[in-house]
């Protein structure tokens, strides 16, 4: 355990880490949350990719909830910052739930989160015309798997640059 | 489809009423008992010239068999060897291997091109006819035939109607679970005959069958614009139901065929409106801040039972037709989903999800006799066989693997897996054809 808190400090090593992890483990693949959490950080300022590497473009929630978490609002916050910098784009906000629901629930559930990341951001100061939701509800999950930390990244909301919706 | 054109023997029809006085009917199957002990009943090779009629009969003998009520006896067990399925059998032959029913029939290529099917049922014990009938269809359509010889079948010996004659509309499933390709699908009820109704392009959700068996309403994300549509299926055209300002979504038509009921997607709430397809006039059933989804109209449409999380999980609530005294009526451990009314009007189906399983029940239309016939991993979206006796369902197993269409009877006994030409969800029963 000290081995893996001592690489852990050293950004390189832990996208290092979380290769063989999912080598080892074919089964339960652990997705970093954005890009940035690898170290990777190469992006030019205002592009898609400085904003899914350096901002992050998605937030998590949890069972059955659409409350924005601490961790969400954080990631929330600095999206709107960066949309107020590069006010050329329009935002899609994606709605997400887990698989652990039926499906016309999840569509609703989906669009109900996609709903609470838009209003956070409005109230963060993302003008509301420049974005517009749509929801996947199941049907769209990132990671593949049967187990709890599988669907916790599933129910998500995606903040997408452009993209279609309503 | 063409319509079959039915003749039903005069000689038959007089022995089917005679027969149809408890006194006489020796073969019965009393299918409210839980576990029914399936009926032997032989069931011959149809006689043709070709292989015509044997296919007939094995499809005959299929349905039955699936039904769980019947018990087809082997073949190589047969001592009378039919050559004239006109002529009275020899019935000690059929009692001596306890087959208590028997089926005889033959099919011919008529002159004009069209196929002539006929069938005879007897009761061996009781030494009689139980029914004949007589069907003229076009050669294609031989499957059909068959199904509703079966159906014939089924209700003399059961006294309901049958269910064989019907078709499945669902969704076909593709690649990885991550970027599953899902198409609009339709089949016979026992898998046979599947086609394609869309590409695969958009995804595609919730396919339910219009009354007419001639329509289905179903959800699309065509154009980025998650929205509910119908489909001809006859031509093929499509059209939107509606123009709402937001995601439409778990569509489902009124008995008559003339109104859609579904949900629209209004910021964090989703909320029941019912459109007529006539006049497009809208009515909002419902307007709560919660999600009010999954509305299903009882048979008599006087009723509407639906979805709600209003309270905090969701539960299964009713209200009349015109959104009126809304009230919940499932009380049971666990959160409740997808309600479907059976065509009966006497049980309501729904997903119950209790302790990380997923269940598929029924209950009683006030929310009493709570009963679940399935419980697993993941079981969703029940739908009921036009007689309200079967259910079909989907089942998703845990990982990366896709889900399949699982038919159960009402009793919960004879879950059986139902073939499609990959993975399959949202299975929605049609009516029986005519």
């Amino acid at each position: 355990m000290g081995r893996i808190l001592t690489l852990a400090t050293n950004p390189a090593m832990i996208a290092l880490f979380t290769a063989l992890a999912v080598t080892g483990c074919a089964s339960k693949k652990t997705l970093p949350n954005n890009a940035g959490e690898l170290g990777l950080n190469s992006a030019t300022p205002g592009s898609q990719q400085d904003f899914t590497v350096n901002v992050g473009d998605r937030i998590f929630f949890d069972t059955d909830s659409s409350s924005i978490r601490p961790d969400a609002a954080a990631t929330l916050d600095k999206q709107a910052q960066w949309l107020a910098r590069y006010p050329q784009y329009r935002i899609t906000v994606e709605g997400h739930a887990d698989e652990r629901g039926t499906r016309e629930y999840n569509l609703a559930l989906g669009a109900r989160r996609a709903a609470a990341a838009k209003s956070y951001l409005a109230s963060k100061g993302v003008p509301a015309s420049q974005m517009q939701t749509i929801s996947y509800g199941k049907e769209r999950p990132v990671a593949v798997c049967d187990d709890i930390s599988c669907w916790s990244q599933n129910r998500r909301s995606v903040t997408v640059l452009g993209g279609a919706g309503s | 489809m063409p319509r079959l054109s039915k003749i039903v023997f005069l000689m038959a029809a007089m022995i089917m009423a005679l027969a149809a006085r408890p006194a006489l009917a020796v073969v019965e199957i009393d299918i409210n008992k839980a576990n029914v002990e399936p009926l032997p009943i032989a069931i011959t090779d149809f006689q043709s010239t070709d292989d015509l009629g044997a296919k007939v009969s094995s499809v005959v003998e299929a349905d039955l068999k699936r039904s769980g009520l019947f018990a087809p006896v082997n073949r190589g067990a047969f001592i009378e060897k039919i050559t004239n399925p006109d002529q009275t059998p020899r019935f000690p032959d059929w009692t001596a291997i306890n087959a208590q029913a028997l089926v005889t029939g033959r099919v011919v290529q008529e002159a004009d091109g069209r196929l002539r099917a006929e069938y005879r049922l007897w009761d061996t014990f009781a030494n009689q006819q139980l029914s004949g009938e007589q069907f003229f269809t076009r050669p294609e359509n031989w499957r059909r035939v068959a199904h509703i010889i079966a159906d014939a079948i089924y209700e003399r010996l059961t006294g309901e109607k049958g269910y064989f004659d019907s078709r499945v509309v669902f969704v076909s499933e593709t690649g990885p679970k991550n970027n599953r390709q899902k198409q609009l699908a339709i089949m016979d009820q026992d898998g046979a005959n599947a086609r394609m109704l869309t590409s695969g392009n958009d995804i595609v959700l919730t396919p339910r069958f219009s009354p007419n068996r001639q329509e289905i309403t179903y959800m699309s994300f065509e154009g980025g614009q998650p929205r509910v549509y119908l489909l001809q299926l006859e031509t093929g055209q499509r059209e939107l139901v509606g123009n709402f300002p937001g995601m439409t979504f778990s569509p489902r038509f009124s008995p008559d065929g003339q109104r859609v009921i579904m949900s629209l997607q209004e910021g964090g709430n989703a909320n029941i409106y019912a459109m007529d397809l006539r006049s497009r006039a809208t009515t909002r059933l419902t307007d709560t801040a919660a999600i009010d989804t999954s509305p299903s109209y009882s048979p008599d449409s006087q009723q509407i039972v639906f979805e709600s999380d209003r309270g905090g999980r969701q539960q299964l609530y009713k209200m009349n037709a015109d959104g009126s005294n809304q009230q919940r009526i499932s009380f049971g451990d666990g959160s409740y989903s997808t309600p479907v009314w059976s065509p009966r009007g006497d049980l309501i189906a729904f997903t119950k999800q209790s302790g990380g399983k997923f269940s598929i029940g029924v209950m009683r239309p006030d929310g009493s006799g709570e009963r679940i016939l399935t419980t697993g991993f993941h079981n969703e979206g029940p739908t009921w066989a036009p007689n309200g006796r079967v259910l079909m369902f989907f089942r998703q197993p845990a990982g990366a693997g896709g889900p399949q269409i699982y038919s159960i009877d009402l009793t919960g006994y004879n879950e059986q897996r139902v073939e499609t030409p990959g993975y399959a969800s949202d299975p929605a029963w049609s009516p029986l054809l005519e």
